[in-house]
């Protein structure tokens, strides 16, 4: 388990979370297709999700397929019969000015309730509801929000199925909210409905309050990498006010992402009427028992099995098992390697240490890198048949990633194969050893000078020499000039 | 008027079939009679002349090639205008779509055409619908073709007119909770409300979703069957639409009704009923009787609270339905739109809705309130499953329920639009039918003082047939003496 020194209060998270279900062809209730971005704006549109009056919805039973396949990886209690509502209210974006959604209140029935996903090696967090609902179009400004003339509006997303996720309380710390949500992608990715990459795909509100103070909730944060950041601040506003002995108000807060603020929306005064009440035209949902089952034996593997599979076919150690998993893609690629590669388990360190943080440097994804399971099993034998060593290693692996170069190119090109050419680096040791007399002195019976000597040939070598045979020429050299 | 245009459909598609008219002179006359009776009625807010003659004759040389026509072949059809029609303005009699053509057809309207039927304008009515007298159109009002001064009844005011008075020989309207029936009684016509789902909702402009059906208007029960038997269906756009196939109703005009159990429930006939209506209503009822069929008086409680709850669950459903006419993307929009979003929202509806559609937005947006909507929203859904279970009970002993269409004669302009209430108590009769989503037919039985009186037929879920052959016999056995002033 994961712990976390806490100095002060503890803080208790909830998340809120939108996916897009991206495996769809076409929208919730018609059939545009919902594969809308890098589109004209307004060219996904069609009577039905246009709202045009006269117009009804046919839900894609699809979609229910999906919810029953995530409630199933959340390990949720599918209903049997449930309901869309009406949330009605008047925007720009949502072309009926209401949304097809379900009853979250006191009373509605959701698609699934009561789950749960397990983090950090055992910790539950629970899942408390699973709803479908209609995503609604997007605001678009032209240059920026403060500059542009006017308001546009795109409904390409208008009607695109969302899988609404809602955990209770149970995370506690900004971190644990990103790992939580981390997880959740792979869970989606793996079951194949939902695809994190795609920007926008999945997006997320959360709420947080402070030990003994007032639940507050946070609107508007547009991707997981934000989630951290929004809820840092969260916490550390909540916490200077609770010590300065101010009261924290119920209210709903919008994360500027620009300023990196939350900035008030409404307080609780306020709260928006949604006049919920039942779709009249459509028809309940209804779920068999066979209808889950057949699903349940359909379902791909899940992350966490997945994690035990890799320990057990590839013997790599929990921690990594568990970082791999915890992403579709950086598990896929792991396979894909260890297919044509004897030592997984250095592998899997390669994948989890350089790899992913060289990824994090860089700020991408790994298909957003031209880096081939291929080329870093070809890496990997550079370094095993001792044509570079493991340092000249990492630099191929980073330049592999950005072109996509062959490792065995990259490495004749520049000229980095491993010189264990004695001779020649003998050479080079008496440059060394002229050019440094006061360390040669010193390396008689200073260990350290010893090492410093050994650098100063492998920089003369740009990294390239043998770092055995280095090591042993400088000290044979120095033998010989004690002997002397 | 030529007698062409008296005929039933059945005989236009004969005649034309057998080429002893053409279409073109058929919907010609039609056209003629427009302009002859409609500056009077005004039954008509858009007319489509030129597109119906077109299609007239396409059909007619189709026929003279030999070829295959359709069931309705020729035969001119009036459409309520909250039916969507492609390429021709929609209106809903409102401002707010003064100006909105649909790009789609109404699932209806599709199958009319597949079977040739000729649309020959859409029709005024209240409104989105709400009302019973076509009073409340933008675009003024339909008088009843008996009596000028005096309201057709609503919403589908302009497609009953248009029957009664010649001007087409059957239309669509829309019943949400009376719409069809109401104007049907007091036009002297047959209108035909089917079980809910059994007609495509798909291109019907909503006003109260879980309560309408588009229904058909003829002058004789033959008629309507016979538009029901092309409407009727299952429609994948539509999710209520229930999974069964058209109608066969022109099967079911029989003239026999021995045996039939007419149940006539008391709190049909209450204290606001007409004498006149009561007597004309107890004067088909008794032919029946002498015809063979049986009955009983009986009482429902439930149909106490039947207008109320109706009157929420419509007016809820309509405040959302109707929240998309914004402005933004099709209909009323104001030039001066210089403001923020909300602003421009709130002038387009402001200007744009007339008082009867805002008072049932605001009442309805009420009723679904926070704090609200337990105490009317849900109390009326309450009691529209009691009545349902009430009425399934009731269908064990009776196979038709009996009563008046309208509880009273039709009345003059402006008689009851000072005070919405008693508007929205001429509905008592026909809202039950809605809430319980049973089929339901009214046919004139009767006339007083040249005016015409409507009895109204229930029956249980899908058993339009049995509302099809007890009209047809009383329409058979009743020598009625109704003539339009027009
Ligand atoms: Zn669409």
């Amino acid at each position: 388990m994961h712990v976390e020194t806490v100095p002060e209060l503890k803080v208790k998270i909830g998340l809120e979370v939108h996916c897009q279900l991206t495996n769809l062809k076409s929208k919730l209730f018609c059939s545009c297709s919902a594969d809308y971005r890098d589109s004209e704006p307004n060219t996904h549109i069609c009577p039905v999700c246009m709202g045009m009056p006269g117009t009804l919805p046919v839900l894609n039973r699809k979609a229910v397929e999906d919810a029953i396949m995530i409630a199933l990886a959340l390990n949720m209690q599918v209903s049997s019969r449930t309901l869309f509502y009406r949330k009605n209210y008047f925007y720009p974006d949502m072309p009926k000015n209401f949304q097809i959604s379900q009853y979250d209140r006191a009373g509605g029935v959701p698609i699934a309730k009561d789950g749960y996903v397990t983090i950090d090696g055992g910790r539950k967090v629970r899942i408390s509801r699973l709803q479908l609902e209609e995503d609604p179009g997007k605001l678009v400004y032209e240059g920026t929000i403060e500059t542009s003339k006017a308001t546009l509006v795109d409904y390409n997303r208008a009607g695109v199925a969302l899988a609404e996720i809602v955990t209770e309380p149970d995370i506690t710390s900004p971190r644990e909210a990103r790992i939580f949500l981390q997880k959740l992608r792979s869970i989606l990715e793996h079951l194949g409905v939902s695809s994190g990459e795609l920007e926008g795909s999945m997006r997320c509100d959360a709420n947080i309050s402070i030990e003994g103070g007032t639940r507050v909730e946070v609107k508007n944060i547009s991707s997981f990498k934000e989630v951290e950041r929004a809820l840092n601040f969260e916490m550390t506003r909540q916490r200077s006010l609770i010590r300065k002995g101010l009261r924290i108000g119920r209210e709903t807060r919008h994360w500027d992402e620009l300023r990196r603020v939350t900035v008030t929306l409404r307080v609780k005064e306020e709260e928006e009427d949604y006049r919920y009440f039942p779709e009249p035209d459509l028809v309940p949902i209804l779920i068999s028992r066979e209808d889950v089952e057949r699903l349940r034996a359909s379902m791909p593997e899940l992350p966490d099995s997945r994690k035990r599979r890799l320990m057990e076919q590839y013997g790599i150690s929990m921690q990594n098992a568990e970082v791999l998993t915890d992403n579709k893609a950086l598990a896929e690629f792991f396979e894909a390697c260890a297919a044509n590669y004897s030592r997984p388990d250095l592998l899997s360190n390669w994948i989890v240490g350089d790899l992913l943080s060289y990824l994090y440097d860089m700020g991408l994804e790994l298909r957003e890198t031209k880096l081939t399971p291929q080329h870093m099993v070809g890496m990997l034998r550079l370094i095993d048949d001792g044509t570079i060593s493991g340092k000249i290693g990492k630099e191929v692996l980073k330049e592999i990633m950005v072109t996509g170069e062959a490792p065995e190119n990259v490495v004749k090109a520049r000229g980095l194969i491993r010189i264990s050419d004695r001779e020649y680096l003998e050479r080079l040791t008496d440059r060394v050893f002229e050019e440094n007399p006061k360390a040669v002195k010193d390396a008689l019976k200073d260990e350290k000078a010893v090492r410093f000597l050994v650098g100063q040939l492998m920089k003369l070598t740009e990294g390239k020499a043998d770092p055995q045979l280095a090591n042993i020429l400088v000290r044979n050299r120095l033998k010989a000039s004690a002997g002397k | 008027m030529p007698r062409i245009l008296e005929l039933p459909a059945s005989e236009i598609v004969r005649k034309v079939k057998v080429q002893e008219i053409s279409v073109e002179e058929y919907i010609s006359e039609c056209f003629e009679r427009i302009r002859t009776a409609d500056p009077k009625i005004h039954a008509f807010l858009t007319l489509t002349e030129d597109y119906a003659l077109m299609r007239a004759r396409e059909i007619d040389s189709r026929i003279r090639r030999g070829e295959k026509v359709g069931s309705l072949a020729g035969v001119a059809v009036a459409v309520k205008d909250n039916i969507c029609t492609m390429g021709v303005r929609t209106t809903c009699a409102s401002k707010m779509l003064e100006s909105f053509i649909p790009i789609y057809d109404a699932t209806v309207i599709e199958r009319l055409k597949a079977q040739d039927a000729v649309i020959v304008g859409k029709t005024n009515m209240d409104e989105f619908a709400m009302g019973s007298s076509t009073e409340q159109s933008a675009f003024g009002p339909t008088l009843n073709p008996y009596d000028l001064e005096r309201v057709p009844g609503g919403s589908s005011g302009g497609s009953a007119a248009s029957v009664a008075s010649f001007e087409a020989t059957v239309s669509l309207g829309s019943d949400t909770g009376g719409s069809v029936r109401c104007p049907a009684s007091f036009c002297g016509v047959v209108g035909l409300k089917p079980t809910y789902g059994l007609v495509s909702r798909y291109g019907l402009i909503a006003f109260a979703n879980s309560l309408e059906q588009i229904s058909p208007i003829g002058r004789t029960v033959a008629d309507v069957a016979t538009v029901m038997d092309c409407i009727s269906g299952h429609d994948s756009r539509d999710s209520t639409s229930v999974n069964t196939g058209p109608t066969s109703l022109r099967s079911h005009l029989i003239e026999d009704v021995s045996g039939i159990r007419l149940g006539v429930p008391k709190e049909l006939f209450g204290e606001g009923t007409e004498e006149a209506v009561s007597k004309g209503v107890w004067n088909a009822i008794n032919r029946l009787i002498g015809l063979g069929a049986t009955c009983e008086e009986v009482s429902l409680h439930s149909l106490k609270y039947a207008l109320a709850s109706y009157y929420i669950i419509a007016m809820s459903e309509a405040s959302s339905n109707l929240a998309r006419y914004d402005g933004l993307r099709y209909g009323f929009r104001l030039e001066d739109d210089d403001c923020d979003w909300s602003e421009a929202y709130s002038r387009n509806r402001r200007e744009g809705f007339g008082p009867e559609v805002k008072r049932r937005i605001m009442l309805g947006t009420y009723a679904l309130s926070a704090g609200y909507y337990n105490q009317y929203y849900l109390r009326a859904q309450r009691v529209r499953t009691l009545i349902r279970q009430e009425l399934s009970r009731v269908f064990k002993n009776f196979d038709l329920l009996a009563s008046p269409t309208m509880p009273i004669l039709p009345y003059r302009l402006g008689e009851k639009l000072r005070d919405p209430l008693e508007m929205y108590m001429c509905d008592v009769d026909t809202v039950t039918a809605n809430l319980a989503g049973i089929p339901a037919v009214s046919i004139p039985c009767s006339s007083h003082q040249g005016l015409p009186i409507g009895v109204q037929f229930m029956a249980p879920p899908f058993r339009e047939d049995l509302l099809i052959r007890v009209s047809y016999t009383l329409e058979k056995n009743l020598e009625l003496d109704l003539k339009p002033a027009v």
